[in-house]
């Protein structure tokens, strides 16, 4: 299997033997990939029945349900990570579980994509269209994206709930993203935790 | 997988243990049993280090022929889909169990069986059984057999309730558990079931105060309890399909007789289970089953799976609504919370309560390879 970028930081930020909790884990290639490399204990926590099937075939734990309370059960600070990377903007409540997130985790990883996206800003600026990018490949009818955040919004996001950003990383990484990211960036991940 | 030949474990014998007298055996709700057989099926080899045991608990009205084929048979055991070379429990690496519950009809003791004391069938004068007592007798049988701890222990309905006994009573003999189609206790509903079952039974002026053997069996009261257990086990989508409102036969003149193909196909299930089960055994064991509650003895939920070290996987099916899913769901928060490694699957089935025993593609798929982990996990060795 390639190894996708986003993939390969959070590879690097998670810390070896770690517990990682996976939101929207899909069909459990980055807990595969977390266990491989960095020896963690995983879980996952999945909506879709036929992406169980395959954790299951890797030998992951996962949980079948609606990560919209799929976090209620859990004792605070259970977890070393949970990683909630290309889901948040799918969730109903992306406010709720980033709170849940951050009791039951010490750290958060989030991963999104940038609404504010340069060719995103031309498309709805200059065509008056709903932007399709790399990084928001759906149409308007058929996107499982419920909410729509910018770099700049989860930064306010984080500063107004006094979360701390202890890392944050950009797609892709060069010169431009780092010096722009909220124009550049077709995406992000960050780390964050409480304290 | 399609390369892996797929087969049946064949001909098979049920067996006998018999527990010594000298160790006469206390009931949970206090009573003993100075005698007890156990009935009981094997498939498979048991390794060397005999660390490749499953044991299969059955539900209300299962026995210990889970697998396989009896001499003369037509049909199989009652999972025999999941069971043999290549299956889910596969027999090329585990050795399968399954003993037929106390209380039973099929082999073990139960209130059809004679008592050595008086000579005459226990009747009524069993005593009050529950499931811990069930798993009790399964754990002296795996003693019998030098199993020290099982690979894994698995069970959908009732059978999943044993599971559930077995993780409270047993939490350091277990390697995982596959609670299926379950709960941790019964509701008012549940209970509400199984007592018009009971009292159809009782109702039977052959019923006799359970004192019938030898003489006319309650077959109606009987049939009557299983008529209902059906509808309880299928959905109303499932009854539908089957059936809708096709008419049998001549609809005219209207007589009350079965008219409709669902009351024709209620009739002969009720018919057939009367040639197959004890009446009272039905009293006892949904009894049993109404008084499980793994909370009872005073300890919490918490305390109990704590001291597990098991992995867990819990499925579930989403037309189930006589264990519906949400009580899976509280089997899942209680592993959450204990910080087990756990697996939980609703599966999107429209067979109701009885898929557990229908949807054998997707339960094969995840048994499988949950079983497959926890081999692996555990670094058992190969057999010989």
């Amino acid at each position: 299997m390639i190894i996708p970028d986003d993939y390969k930081i959070i590879v690097e930020i998670i810390k070896e033997g770690s517990s990682v909790l996976d939101l929207g884990c899909g069909n459990g290639d980055l807990l595969s990939v977390l266990i491989e490399k960095k020896g963690i204990k995983g879980q996952g926590i999945e909506i879709d029945e036929g992406a169980i099937y395959s954790c299951v075939a890797k030998g992951l734990n996962v949980f079948h349900d609606d990560l919209d309370n799929g976090l209620i059960d859990y004792s605070d600070l259970s977890f070393d990570y949970i990683i909630i990377n290309q889901t948040l903007q799918e969730l109903r409540n992306p406010h709720v579980v980033l709170k849940e997130a951050l009791r039951v985790g010490i750290h958060a990883i989030v991963g999104f994509p940038n609404f504010a996206y340069w060719r995103a800003r031309f498309q709805l600026f200059f065509l008056g269209k709903a932007p399709v990018t790399p990084s928001l490949p759906h149409k308007w009818y058929d996107t499982p994206n419920l909410h729509f955040l910018s770099i700049s919004d989860f930064t306010d996001y984080c500063s107004e709930n006094g979360i701390k950003i202890k890392k944050v990383y950009f797609f892709p990484s060069n010169l431009l993203t780092t010096l722009r990211p909220n124009i550049f960036a077709l995406s992000a991940i960050f780390l964050i935790s409480n304290k | 997988m399609n390369s892996l030949r797929c087969e049946s474990v064949g001909l098979v014998e049920t067996q006998y243990f018999k527990l010594q007298k000298q160790e006469k055996f206390h009931l949970a709700l206090g009573g003993q049993l100075n005698y007890i057989d156990i009935a009981y099926e094997t498939y498979g080899k048991l390794n060397n280090d005999k660390s490749n045991a499953i044991l299969i608990c059955h539900a209300l009205s299962g026995n210990a022929h889970v697998g396989g084929y009896h001499q003369g048979d037509k049909k199989p055991g009652w999972w025999d889909a999941m069971i043999g070379k290549g299956r889910a429990l596969d027999t090329d690496k585990y050795f399968v169990i399954c003993s037929n519950v106390l209380g039973g009809c099929k082999g073990t003791t139960g209130p059809i069986s004679i008592n050595p004391d008086t000579n005459q069938p226990y009747g009524l004068s069993f005593p009050i059984i529950t499931i811990k007592d069930m798993v009790n007798v399964q754990y002296q049988l795996l003693k019998y057999l030098g199993i020290k701890k099982l690979l894994s222990v698995i069970g959908g309905s009732m059978g999943g309730m044993q599971v559930l006994q077995w993780m409270a009573l047993f939490p350091e003999k277990i390697l995982s558990a596959i609670p299926i189609s379950t709960t941790l206790k019964h509701t008012a509903q549940q209970i509400a079931f199984n007592e018009i079952g009971r009292q159809a039974i009782m109702a039977d002026p052959n019923w006799k105060g359970g004192f019938y053997y030898g003489k006319s069996i309650p077959a109606k009261g009987l049939a009557l309890a299983r008529m209902l257990g059906h509808i309880t086990y299928m959905s109303e989508k499932s009854m539908e399909d089957k059936f809708g409102r096709q008419r049998k036969g001549q609809p005219y003149p209207f007589r009350f007789n079965a008219d409709f193909e669902v009351e024709n196909y209620l009739h002969y299930k009720g018919d057939k289970f009367v040639e197959r089960f004890d009446a009272n055994s039905y009293l006892y064991i949904t009894k049993a089953m109404d008084l499980f509650d793994i909370t009872a003895s005073g300890k919490t939920l918490d305390d109990i799976f704590r001291r597990l070290n098991a992995k867990i996987l819990v499925i579930a099916f989403k037309s189930d609504w006589l264990y519906p899913i949400h009580q899976s769901k509280e089997i899942v928060k209680a592993c959450k919370r204990a910080g087990l490694q756990t697996t939980f699957c609703e599966i999107a089935s429209e067979y109701g309560h009885d898929a557990f025993l229908l949807e054998i593609e997707e339960q094969s798929h995840l048994i499988s390879n949950f079983l497959k982990t926890v081999y692996k996990e555990n670094k058992i060795k190969p057999l010989l």
